[in-house]
């Protein structure tokens, strides 16, 4: 398992990083989905199995099909490819890159001051579901209200 | 078998988090501004299920929840302002948004 | 009855409320007697208080209508005190008042702001009443600055002509001068004897302080300088001969009944002030005198027949003030009124004079009108007579008594007492010069005189004046109370001599205007005919030279300033701390670049910085 965390972790940060640099967006839509599907292994290793499941199906099948509705709608061919070459030069990942490489540095920094190797604690789908049905009923009804305001605003904005 | 190192969890999720952050400020494009965010949320949402193992806690699971629904409709509503862009400037690039230029 | 006299000043106001609010559109016959009756029913009603005031035998009474604020300790009210000497006061503000009022309708009948007028000057007595009945230097110092503003309002009434608006600016900002000082001495007062009610004050101050302690020094002369500023003496007198500008009416008000005698009030109110700071009033006198000689010489050389009287009011008023300076109180206070009525009989005859001749004033373009306007010829007559104390006139036994007091004092009292004699040469000299040139000899006048101008509301008044000017001398003044330490009337002890001289200079002043205008014996050109003659008489024609050295030492260099300090070197500061917002602004909104990359570049910038301190913390 320790070994199946690791594995699940390289290719996630591998396919996320291809995503970042990779001009064609088809692919870099397909390397996303390989990076969601590795954190769902991932999910399912620290033992939060309907976390990995939901990760799998909404967002790696849902979101990601959307996003793929909307590539084709735009048409984005050959020419976005060329033009996202000129883009990305070297020196436009510089300032992100320093900016992002302090904020990891300082967020290592304060998780090495955290317990080191903590057991994992399964928690199972039960669990989870007494809680979302039992003390925070009102933030999924509240959760519901605000998928039906994206789907409603999303319809409008989209709209010609 | 349970023995994996939980900060490593952690770390793993900053890193995500880091490289969508780069993503975002790098990319011109807003489809991979708006992927790039995608990442960033999704590592936030990792972060919270390693919490929820660490502790033995189901409500890091329901706070995950909460940000995927808060991704898929995020997305939703950032699709179609980048359908709208796009009707209107013939261009997916960002640069093109700087009307709020002082 | 005593009550009633909160109506005193009350119904002026009304008077002046119902012609302003009706936008001055009031018609003549409906103005008219709106703005005279309501000064006659004033003085109906201090007739009434006065009169039951005597019989009361109370030494004073005061009616409290009310509170005006209520500070801390400090609550000046509209209080008013009636004593003999604001009695004295109101008596003659409404009764010379009515008088010039009731005059006025008749002299501005032909004016299109009638009304405008009318509202003006029952505002001024308003507030010359406020002046006198206050029983706190508060309430008196509204009124004193009303009676400012409304100066200004008059002296500036026919405002078409610019000469006339730079006049009553002028009178306005030199009074102001003498404002400035007496509020001063108002905070001092307070800060000092923490009340302002005058009894109490002048109570606290003989309790606190010693007689010549710098306190009383300082607060006497700061309210001498109010007292100055406003009775025109020296060195402030110049607005005065300016402020003749207005319609004479209005010169008569200015000059006889309130205005200008307020410093003399101010000053008698506040006596026991002067007494403790006999350096201050010894200043007093000496300021009197001096004004007095200083505007008698200057009045020889005016051709203007109302800058005459006003030098003359000038130099009368520096009679009041010597009198002051002195200690003779009621004296001063007695030649306040007797000169109130013959000042008010002369103003009004030479505005009779002015209408007869078209608006003429200069008094060489005059001459031979005593068949012409003989209800002027008589008020001038009178009203010169007692002016130069002929003997047995009102003016005759109020400067004897300022005279003999002169003399009474230890040591300089004999000069001041020679200085007034040779003043009262003087004012033989110039009265009677005036008199002969305008009504005697031939006539110079461009228009012939018509039919000399008047009916009842003219006349009336003028007759009345006359009566008072021959025998306002034995009035009694009931000041006794007020003045507790003052001397009394015929209790002087002096020889023959000095009676004589006093009868007989402003005779030979008669006697030498008589030589060189009337019979002409001598010759006003020969005597002019030097060059130093003609030096001096410039000199003296403009009042000594105070404009001359006011313009080079005050308004000059002023100017001068504001020139230099156009960009106004105070604003730059407050320029300054716009520049560095503009700059600031521009600093910022170049940050705004409206780019989405570079906000979310910032947003992760802050979190790092967060994290950071987090961490640390």
């Amino acid at each position: 398992m320790t070994f199946l965390f690791y594995l699940a972790g390289a290719i996630a940060i591998i396919a996320t990083f291809a995503v970042i640099v990779q001009t064609n967006i088809v692919h870099a839509l397909l390397y996303l989905i390989l990076s969601l599907l590795a954190v769902a292994v991932i999910f399912y290793v620290l033992g939060a199995p309907f976390a990995a499941v939901l990760e799998a199906i909404v967002y790696a099948g849902a979101i990601l099909v959307l996003f793929l509705f909307v590539i084709m709608m735009l048409n984005l061919g050959q020419h976005t490819r060329d033009q996202e070459k000129g883009w990305l030069t070297g020196r436009m990942f510089l300032a992100p890159g320093l900016m992002s490489a302090l904020l990891l540095g300082q967020l290592l920094n304060v998780l090495s001051q955290v317990d080191q190797n903590m057991a994992v604690t399964r928690v199972g789908v039960m669990e989870v579901s007494a809680l979302l049905f039992g003390p925070y009923v009102l933030a999924v009804e509240l959760a519901s209200i605000l998928l039906l305001a994206g789907l409603v605003s999303a319809y409008h904005l989209a709209k010609r | 078998m349970e023995t994996i190192p939980v900060e490593h969890g952690f770390v793993l999720a900053g890193i995500l988090f880091c490289l969508g952050l780069i993503g975002v400020l790098t990319r011109r494009n807003v489809v991979f501004v708006l992927m790039s965010l995608e990442i960033m949320l999704n590592a936030s949402g990792l972060a919270f299920i390693v919490a929820a193992a660490r502790w033995g806690h189901a409500e890091g699971q329901v706070m995950f929840l909460m940000i995927l629904t808060l991704a898929a409709a995020e997305v939703a509503v950032g699709l179609g302002l980048i359908i709208q862009m796009f009707r209107r400037f013939q261009t997916v690039d960002i640069n093109v948004l700087s009307e709020m230029k002082g | 009855m005593l009550e009633l006299i909160w109506l005193l000043p009350a119904f002026p106001l009304l008077g002046f409320l119902a012609l302003v609010l009706t936008g001055g559109r009031l018609p003549m016959q409906i103005a008219g007697p709106i703005g005279a009756g309501s000064i006659g029913l004033s003085f109906a009603v201090a007739a009434l208080v006065a009169s039951e005031f005597l019989n009361s035998g109370l030494e004073s009474f005061t009616y409290e209508a009310w509170v005006w604020m209520s500070v801390g300790g400090f609550n000046p009210g509209f209080t008013f005190y009636l004593d003999g000497l604001s009695m004295v006061m109101m008596l003659i503000i409404t009764g010379v008042g009515f008088l010039i009022h009731l005059y006025a309708t008749g002299y501005m009948s032909d004016d299109p702001s009638f009304a405008r007028f009318f509202s003006y000057m029952n505002l001024f007595v308003s507030a010359m009443l406020m002046l006198v009945l206050g029983d706190n230097l508060v309430l008196l110092y509204l009124g004193w600055e009303g009676v400012g503003l409304c100066s200004y309002l008059l002296i500036g009434f026919w405002y078409t002509n610019p000469t006339n608006g730079y006049a009553a600016r002028k009178a306005f900002v030199v009074t102001r001068v003498g404002d400035t000082s007496m509020a001063i001495g108002l905070f001092l007062l307070f800060a000092q004897l923490g009340t302002l009610n005058i009894q109490d004050m002048l109570h606290a101050a003989e309790m606190q302080w010693s007689v010549g302690s710098g306190f009383a020094v300082a607060a006497s002369l700061l309210l001498l300088g109010g007292a100055v500023g406003k009775s025109a003496q020296l060195p402030l007198q110049t607005w005065l001969p300016d402020a003749m500008a207005g319609p004479t009416p209005i010169s008569a008000l200015i000059h006889a009944a309130p205005m200008v005698t307020a410093g003399v009030y101010l000053i008698a109110r506040t006596h026991p002030l002067f007494e403790m700071a006999p350096s201050v009033q010894l200043l007093v006198a000496l300021i009197g005198l001096v004004t007095l000689l200083l505007s008698g010489f200057t009045a020889m050389t005016q051709s203007d027949i109302k800058r005459i009287l006003a030098y003359s009011t000038v130099s009368q008023i520096g009679y009041m003030f010597l009198g002051l300076g002195v200690g003779a109180w009621s004296a001063a206070i007695f030649h306040l009124m007797t000169h109130a009525f013959f000042k008010a009989l002369l103003f009004l005859a030479s505005g009779t004079v002015i209408l007869s001749l078209h608006h003429e004033q200069n008094i060489f373009k005059m001459g031979g009108l005593r068949k012409a306007l003989p209800v002027s010829f008589f008020s001038f007559l009178i009203g010169s007579l007692a002016l130069t104390a002929f003997p047995f006139t009102s003016g005759y036994f109020s400067k004897d008594e300022i005279l003999l007091g002169a003399l009474e004092l230890e040591g300089v009292g004999f000069w001041f007492w020679l200085g007034g004699v040779v003043g009262a040469f003087f004012t033989g000299i110039y009265t009677f010069r005036l008199f002969f040139i305008v009504f005697f000899g031939d006539s110079h006048a461009e228009h012939p005189p018509g039919k000399e101008v008047g009916g009842w509301h003219m006349n009336g008044p003028l007759i009345l004046l006359m009566t008072l000017a021959l025998a306002g001398g034995f009035i009694h003044v009931p000041l006794d109370d007020v003045f507790s330490h003052g001397e009394g009337y015929g209790e002087h002890h002096v020889s023959g001599l000095i009676h004589g001289i006093m009868i007989a200079v402003p005779l030979l002043g008669i006697a030498v205007s008589y030589l060189f205008f009337m019979s002409k014996t001598f010759s006003v050109d020969k005597l002019m005919a030097s060059a130093l003659a003609k030096k001096l008489h410039a000199f003296w024609f403009g009042g000594w030279g105070f404009d001359t050295l006011y313009n080079a030492v005050l308004v000059r260099p002023f100017l001068y300033l504001a020139r230099v300090n156009r960009k106004d070197i105070v604003d730059s500061f407050y320029a300054l701390v716009v520049t560095v917002s503009q700059a600031a602004n521009g600093l910022i909104v170049k940050s705004q670049t409206g780019s989405l990359r570079w906000y979310a570049l910032t947003v992760a910038g802050g979190l790092v910085v967060m994290v950071s301190l987090g961490a640390t913390l």
